[in-house]
């Protein structure tokens, strides 16, 4: 094994050297593992499996992707899976905030410098979101109206439990003074569902979760936890489009948050198959497919590689550890 | 009609043909179930237009909600969650050589389910979307609290037993991830018990290698084999079926009902199953091989499944796992799931609800043929059956999660199987628990959250109220009927169980 990746290696530097051929130094010899590590159905999977499907329509890969779902211990089960597979070059895994979430709340033993990063995809937004019943035209009058009623008589519905919805929701009360009764549910796509049953007051759902309840009327965004508005102008309803919608910042939450889905390979591969990989998503990248997705789900989307990719990783776990910490969502060591 | 333009060319027929049958096969391989079915498929119909694409993806998942009960009736292990119900009369059924009248009542109640269900869809969709809505945290656990209570007093073991297999199951279930907290249970720093007791696994190891376990103690043979093989048994149990009409409605409207709020068929299939012993003139004599106790399941459990796709294509919410690969399907070929996708893409919504009629019908012929073929298996002698079952229970375990340890799990729960029937313990209140535990427990839990504690929040509406009471009525109802009967005849005693 080693021989050969020193011989492809120093085929790449010919081949560098003289500039004439692509660099083709490291293909998948086998079919591609992709774990994910969220169960079928939800975000991640939607975009693996969206991977898979859009690869074999354009023959973006040689060899087949195959996603397997490992969702066990909020996710806890496909990176140690990655974790545990050093070497492989033929295993990828995507990732949602419980890359950093799930080791810091439960104390499982794995950290993203286990693996080797690869490439950021895209980051996925996060919008304020009531009853379109409800009176509630701005995130002023919303947490106004929660400061009002007391603490704990307002409803936040989100995913999961000391992740990224309830971080959120810790955030808002942070910044707000106000206080809501977080109800975890299993999935997006359920949390939304008990907002349009007006059995919560609000959720933080990504936009692709909640975007079909917009368009019929019966949900209302207030804000985005972006630093900007989001830039797509396209109307989704009749009159709004997502760059209507205002940041939270200017609503008077000083509050961003982003949620990476980004590539991540086990320990100890080489730099070519690394990069093999990055290309790779730039195809996938480039396909009218991706671009509609993109468009679709509101997503942001930043592309990094390499070094800064790794800093942006650095800084992301930085940010949940403090914001956690001021949760105290912590898992005691 | 429109949508059956849709569905009726040559390439679309086809594809409905494949669909049904890989959904056939996928149900009757435990394990491999219609979520996975599915989603291994969904990328491949990325070049194909959306709606031919949901006709083939939906024809797998009717495939494989008809499909669940053939090994549930043959071998006492269930291919599918929701065939568990089929196996508590299928398989004696089949031991007494009436395999082919079991397997028979089985599609035709599917059949049955599936249809009303489809009718439920095309005709009435929007309210029952939002009736779906309706339903918050307490609302769900009166629904799964139900199921239990209905279930109570089932076995001929004494109660005591069953509250003990019950209670092993609510811990089995309790293992991994508690979604409330974010923490995790029971898991004693395995790494292998992150994931939990996957359902699956138990049902494959306790039905399946535990009655494996069993047969070969009783001497390597399987009682099936004078199993009718001609077309002829389809015939004769079909002119028997039409009397258990009671049980198909009531098993029918449970099964809408939980597959649109969405409890899914697993559920679904067992209150049917205890509401069918309640109500029955032949109620206790459920379990040794009634007809009518393969009946009130399947027609349950499909209408469930089918009604399931409702809240999906109506609200974006899916009603069972296959249905969220579905939706992400939606999503991929980039039509939005919800209240505006009938108004938006009438081709592809007519599409779907033109290939559920044509997709069941298909089906039910393909079954039917092949009663006699799946009937005659059990001529197999045992000694070359056995371990060919006992393969796919450990591919089938494998495959739920791609895990070499769910293999091991699997073999320790077949002991556990064998020795709960040796020590005539019940394996179904263990197999509920461990199903609806986890969901029970994540509703109430929420609920609380939401009252702050209150527990009037299970009485604060008609609907939770009525839920509720209905469940304590069950729960009571053999201490009252018991009453009753002392009542009527006092020296009549011990009529309490």
């Amino acid at each position: 094994m080693r021989t050969r990746r020193i011989l492809s290696c120093s085929a790449v530097m010919v081949a560098a050297a003289f500039a004439a051929a692509p660099a083709a130094a490291w293909e998948p010899s086998k079919p591609v593992e992709f774990v994910i590590p969220a169960g079928q159905g939800g975000g991640a999977d939607q975009m693996a499996r969206f991977t898979q499907g859009v690869t074999a329509k354009h023959s973006l890969m040689k060899q087949p992707v195959i996603p397997i779902n490992k969702s066990g211990g909020a996710g806890a089960e496909g990176f140690l899976d990655v974790k545990a597979s050093k070497g492989d070059d033929h295993k990828i895994i995507i990732t949602l905030s419980n890359l950093f979430t799930t080791p810091l709340a439960t104390g499982v033993p794995f950290n993203w410098k286990d693996l080797t990063p690869v490439a950021m995809l895209a980051l996925d937004n996060f919008v304020l979101w009531v009853n379109s019943d409800t009176p509630y035209k701005s995130s002023k009058d919303y947490l106004a109206a929660a400061k009002k009623a007391g603490p704990g008589k307002f409803k936040m519905a989100g995913t999961g439990a000391k992740q990224e919805d309830q971080i959120i929701t810790v955030a808002i009360e942070k910044a707000a003074g106000v206080k809501f009764t977080y109800v975890p549910f299993k999935g997006g796509g359920a949390v939304a569902t008990q907002l349009v049953g007006n059995h919560v007051n609000s959720t933080v759902n990504n936009p692709i979760e909640a975007v079909a309840h917009w368009r019929s009327g019966k949900l209302r965004p207030l804000c985005v936890f972006e630093k900007a508005r989001m830039p797509y102008k396209k109307k989704v309803t009749s009159t709004m489009a997502w760059n209507d919608i205002p940041t939270c910042r200017e609503a008077g939450i000083p509050m961003d948050y982003l949620m990476l889905r980004g590539i991540f390979m086990p320990a100890g591969v080489s730099q070519d198959v690394v990069d093999f990989y990055i290309g790779y998503f730039k195809r996938v990248r480039g396909t009218a497919e991706w671009n509609n997705l993109m468009e679709n789900g509101a997503f942001n989307q930043s592309f990094m590689t390499g070094k800064e990719y790794v800093n942006w990783v650095a800084a992301a776990e930085n940010t949940h550890r403090e914001l956690m910490r001021g949760a105290g969502f912590l898992a005691k060591k | 009609m429109h949508g059956f333009s849709v569905v009726l060319s040559p390439y679309t027929l086809m594809l409905m043909f494949v669909g049904v049958f890989l959904g056939i096969i996928v149900g009757v391989l435990p394990g491999l179930g219609g979520a996975n079915g599915v989603a291994i498929l969904l990328p491949l119909t990325f070049a194909m237009p959306p709606a031919t694409a949901i006709v083939m993806l939906s024809c797998i998942y009717w495939g494989a909600l008809f499909g669940g009960a053939i090994t549930s009736i043959l071998f006492n292990i269930p291919g599918e969650p929701w065939s568990v119900a089929t196996t508590f009369d299928g398989y004696p059924m089949a031991q007494q050589g009436r395999a082919g009248e079991a397997l028979t009542a089985s599609f035709t109640s599917s059949f049955f389910g599936a249809l009303c269900a489809v009718i439920m869809i095309t005709f009435i969709a929007p309210a029952v979307a939002n009736f779906a809505l309706s339903f918050g945290p307490p609302e769900f656990f009166s629904v799964y609290f139900l199921t239990f209570c209905s279930f109570i007093g089932m076995g001929r073991e004494k109660p005591a037993k069953i509250i003990v297999s019950m209670m092993i199951g609510f811990a089995l279930a309790a293992v991994g991830i508690d979604i409330v907290t974010g923490q995790l249970r029971l898991t004693f720093g395995f790494t292998e018990l992150l994931r939990g007791f996957n359902f699956l696994i138990a049902v494959i190891g306790l039905f399946g290698i535990g009655e494996i376990l069993l047969s070969m103690e009783e001497g390597l043979s399987f009682t099936g084999k004078s199993a009718k093989i001609s077309l002829r048994v389809v015939l004769e149990t079909w002119r028997r079926l039409p009397r258990f009409w009671g049980t198909a409605l009531r098993s029918m409207v449970i099964g809408c009902w939980l597959g649109v709020t969405p409890g899914g068929a697993t559920p679904a299939s067992f209150m049917a199953y205890g509401v069918a012993k309640r109500t029955s003139r032949d109620g206790d004599k459920f379990g040794t091989g009634q007809m009518e106790g393969v009946v009130a399941p399947e027609v349950a459990n499909n209408a469930a499944g089918t009604s399931a796709l409702l809240p999906m294509i109506a609200l974006g919410i899916p009603g069972s796992p296959t249905a969220a690969v579905l939706l992400g399907g939606l999503m991929i070929w980039g039509l939005q799931p919800g209240p505006l996708l009938f108004k938006e893409q009438p081709d592809f919504v007519w599409g779907l609800i033109a290939s559920m009629y044509l997709g069941n019908i298909a089906t039910l012929i393909l079954v039917l043929t092949c009663v006699p073929f799946f009937a005659a298996i059990l001529r197999i002698p045992f000694s070359i059956i056995a371990p060919v079952i006992v393969v796919i229970c450990a591919v089938g375990a494998y495959t739920v999660s791609n895990a070499q340890s769910d293999i091991w799990f699997m073999l320790v729960f077949g002991v556990v199987g064998y020795l709960f029937k040796k020590l005539d313990y019940p394996l179904a209140p263990l197999v509920l628990a461990l199903v609806l535990g986890d969901m029970a427990e994540s509703a109430f839990r929420q609920s609380m959250l939401m009252a702050q504690g209150d527990l009037r929040i299970f009485f604060s509406n008609w609907l939770v109220g009525g839920i509720t009471g209905l469940a304590l009525f069950a729960l009571f109802w053999p201490l009252i009927s018991g009453l009753l009967a002392r009542l009527r005849a006092p020296k009549a005693r011990g009529a309490t169980t």
